[in-house]
């Protein structure tokens, strides 16, 4: 499997008839981790949005994990994982049936499907009374942690998280750390969106500024240990100038 | 496909198992219409057996609605229609599981309106078979229809208006054949139901089949 | 006449807002002429109506309304028709243009409207001949579900969400309605054999001479002022098309002057 994970030309996308995404252009390799930094309403919910499938590109192009988005955005669900402002949980359901639902939908059968919602509610340290409780009943950094157990559970190839530390106290903050680690280590490729940068930098091998529905810069994250992974080469077209339109495939 | 319906339709029944919106809700609702039928036809014995047959699928069209807006307003709470999504389910799945669920709570509700119409107007039970088959072909029909608008409507700010003025006009026939065939089979009218139950299993038939068809391209619109 | 461009992508574009018509405004010389012609036929048929044809035996001055009922009732009929090939048309992959949405939602609102009219004159007629607003008459109640449908599928049309999903739904509830006709149609006709009630036009008289042809006039009088309404309607919609489009750019700078005023 060759190829980038992320490879967005242009890419516009709208939302109620508003440009959210206004000719993004973004290429994130696989394995990389990719800090996604930008201001409120600068668009960065909605390029991981446009990566999952969710939002539907009109113009330009998007290639995610080697499938065209443009013509079958449900091409890459199952291989997909979004972490997204709302958790996308049923409030009647216990934690732990959540995470076996999304297990099943994914594919997982029989026994594994237990095992894989045991480790990963272990991982965030759902178990004992929270396992069983409904979500109804949870905090918000709570419910967090399931949306996060159930991304863990399935394990995709491509991350896509949207301010995941938000409504964390410090000790699962580190533990997201620790999880985003890991997931990195095993292979999959990571876009984090996050107003968070000391912590993400961390964590990311680069990073990407969004702002007006567009990639404006993108350049080598700060103190990264041993072994940078990219240049810090900005994106093909680099940063714009403010107000030139990018290109004239996609200027009616 | 059938695996995912069966996640689905297992997922939507807990979820109304412990909820209990059904029971508590829409239950008394659709006893309560029965009662205002009787208000309506000022206690009329005689008209209300008469009237039976249509009253009761009235009733039943109305809880029809109110189950299949349950059934999307769970997925619309925290999000859960863009986890429905990117959970990477077969959308013919997650629509044969959905309207499965939906036909599940209605048949409920329609044996327990069943009591009803027996106890408050009267109404006596001949040829029992011909009734629940009809039943069921009409349930099938309503729920398949109900969740197709259900999804064309669930993203819409108007859904709670929308979607009766969408479904009840595509759902007149099924009234019209289930009261005709219950109104044979309960020895009001002549003749056999044959005819209506035929239609009520096409109205079925064709629901059930453009839903799968077009279950995806619906909800990645909603 | 407009044309759709596909944006360069790779795979199969998506039907997003077509390049904008080059029209300013809706009337030209198509529509003149086919104002002109629905003008003239419909006062034919007014006079031949009105004046020429004598009235019947037992309806009396009423029975002037089958010159205008059964022309209403088909060309609703026919728009209906209409709204549910265009749709089709739109749904499939390889016909998919804007213009057959316009056409849809345009086909679908002149026939609500003349639809309307149906049941009016329809009511109208009751009334007179039997002193009710409505008789459980099988078309007229077909009618009556048809109207009830499409006026839904008027509200679906104006909902929010990208043009594109609109159209999908819209064109998949014309296609669902119109699936539902020929059962429909069944339906109410077993029902109304059922009761021996009173249809419309069983007391019609003898139709043969000037009556016929008035009525046959009248036919093409209605679809000819259906096709203007129609046209006219359509390119409004393909006019709305502009004002999006020429919005989006507009919302495109905006947005991106957003991100650099800083």
């Amino acid at each position: 499997m060759s190829g980038p994970a992320i490879d967005l030309v242009g890419a516009v996308a709208l939302s109620g008839g508003f440009p959210v995404l206004a000719g993004a252009d973004l290429r994130v390799e696989r394995g990389e981790v990719v800090a996604l930094a930008g201001a409120n309403g600068a668009g960065k919910t909605s390029l991981l949005r446009a990566c999952a499938g969710l939002l539907r590109v009109v113009r330009g192009r998007a290639e995610v994990l080697g499938a065209d988005l443009v013509a079958e955005p449900r091409a890459v669900r199952r291989r997909v994982g979004l972490l997204g402002h709302t958790g996308g949980l049923y409030d009647d359901l216990r934690v732990r049936e959540q995470v076996e639902f999304a297990v099943r939908a994914a594919g997982g059968r029989g026994g594994a499907v237990a095992e894989r919602a045991d480790a990963a509610l272990v991982a965030l340290g759902l178990t004992g009374r929270l396992a069983t409780t409904s979500v109804a009943g949870l905090s918000a950094g709570q419910r967090r942690r399931v949306a996060l157990a159930v991304l863990v559970a399935r394990d995709p190839e491509l991350w896509l998280l949207d301010e995941p530390h938000a409504g964390l106290d410090a000790e699962h903050r580190d533990l997201l750390d620790g999880i985003v680690r890991a997931a990195a280590a095993g292979g999959a490729t990571v876009v984090i969106a996050s107003h968070e940068l000391d912590r993400v930098a961390a964590l990311a091998d680069r990073r990407v500024t969004v702002a007006g529905g567009v990639v404006t810069a993108s350049s080598a994250a700060d103190a990264r240990g041993a072994g940078t992974r990219t240049d810090g080469t900005a994106e093909p077209g680099g940063a714009t100038r403010p107000g030139v339109a990018r290109g004239t495939s996609h200027v009616a | 496909m059938w695996r995912d319906a069966l996640l689905v339709a297992g997922k939507d029944l807990r979820i109304e198992a412990r909820s209990r919106v059904a029971t508590n809700q829409v239950a008394p609702y659709a006893l309560v219409v029965l009662l205002l039928f009787g208000f309506a036809f000022d206690a009329d014995r005689e008209l209300l057996t008469r009237a039976a047959p249509g009253l009761y699928w009235v009733a039943v069209l109305l809880c029809s609605l109110l189950a299949v807006q349950r059934s999307f307003a769970l997925e619309a709470a925290d999000g859960a229609r863009d986890g429905l999504r990117l959970a990477g389910l077969d959308p013919a799945g997650i629509f044969l599981g959905k309207a499965a669920a939906v036909a599940v709570v209605l048949a409920g509700l329609e044996v327990l309106l069943g009591g009803g119409i027996v106890v408050l107007y009267g109404t006596g039970v001949h040829h029992p078979l011909t009734l629940v088959v009809t039943a069921l072909a009409a349930t099938a029909g309503l729920a398949a229809a109900g969740v197709v608008y259900g999804i064309m409507a669930a993203g819409l700010r108007v859904r709670e208006t929308l979607l009766p003025l969408l479904v009840l006009p595509v759902v007149a026939p099924v009234l019209l054949a289930a009261t005709q065939a219950w109104r044979s089979a309960l020895g009001l009218a002549p003749g056999d139901g044959g005819r209506w139950l035929g239609l009520l299993a096409a109205f079925a038939a064709i629901y059930l089949t453009l839903g799968v068809l077009g279950f995806g391209t619906l909800l990645e619109d909603a | 006449m407009t044309t759709t461009t596909a944006p360069a992508t790779v795979g199969t574009p998506p039907a997003g807002p077509a390049a904008p018509t080059a029209r300013s405004s809706t009337g030209d010389r198509t529509t003149r002429l086919l104002g002109v012609a629905a003008l003239a036929l419909l006062a034919a048929t007014a006079w031949l109506g009105l004046v020429v044809s004598p009235p019947d035996v037992t309806q009396g001055q009423l029975v002037r309304l089958i010159y205008v009922h059964p022309a209403l009732a088909t060309c609703c009929y026919l728009a209906f028709g209409l709204c549910a090939l265009a749709s089709a048309a739109w749904l499939w992959p390889t016909t998919r243009a804007r213009r057959w949405d316009a056409l849809a939602g345009a086909a679908g609102e002149v026939g609500v409207v003349l639809c309307g009219l149906t049941l009016a004159t329809g009511s109208i007629w009751g009334r007179g001949s039997w002193g009710v607003w409505w008789t459980w008459d099988a078309r007229l109640t077909l009618t009556a579900l048809l109207f009830a449908v499409f006026v839904g599928y008027l509200g679906l049309r104006r909902t929010g969400g990208t043009s594109e999903a609109r159209a999908r739904r819209a064109a998949v509830a014309a296609l669902l309605g119109a699936a539902v006709v020929p059962l429909d149609h069944e339906a109410t006709n077993w029902w109304r054999t059922l009761h021996q009630g009173n249809t419309l036009l069983t007391s019609s008289p003898h139709i043969h001479g000037w009556q016929l042809l008035t009525m046959a006039l009248s036919f093409v009088a209605f679809v000819v002022t259906g096709a203007w309404l129609l046209v006219h309607r359509y390119r409004v919609e393909l006019l709305e098309d502009r004002y999006e489009t020429d919005g989006l750019r507009a919302a495109l700078a905006a947005r991106r002057a957003e991100g650099s005023a800083r």
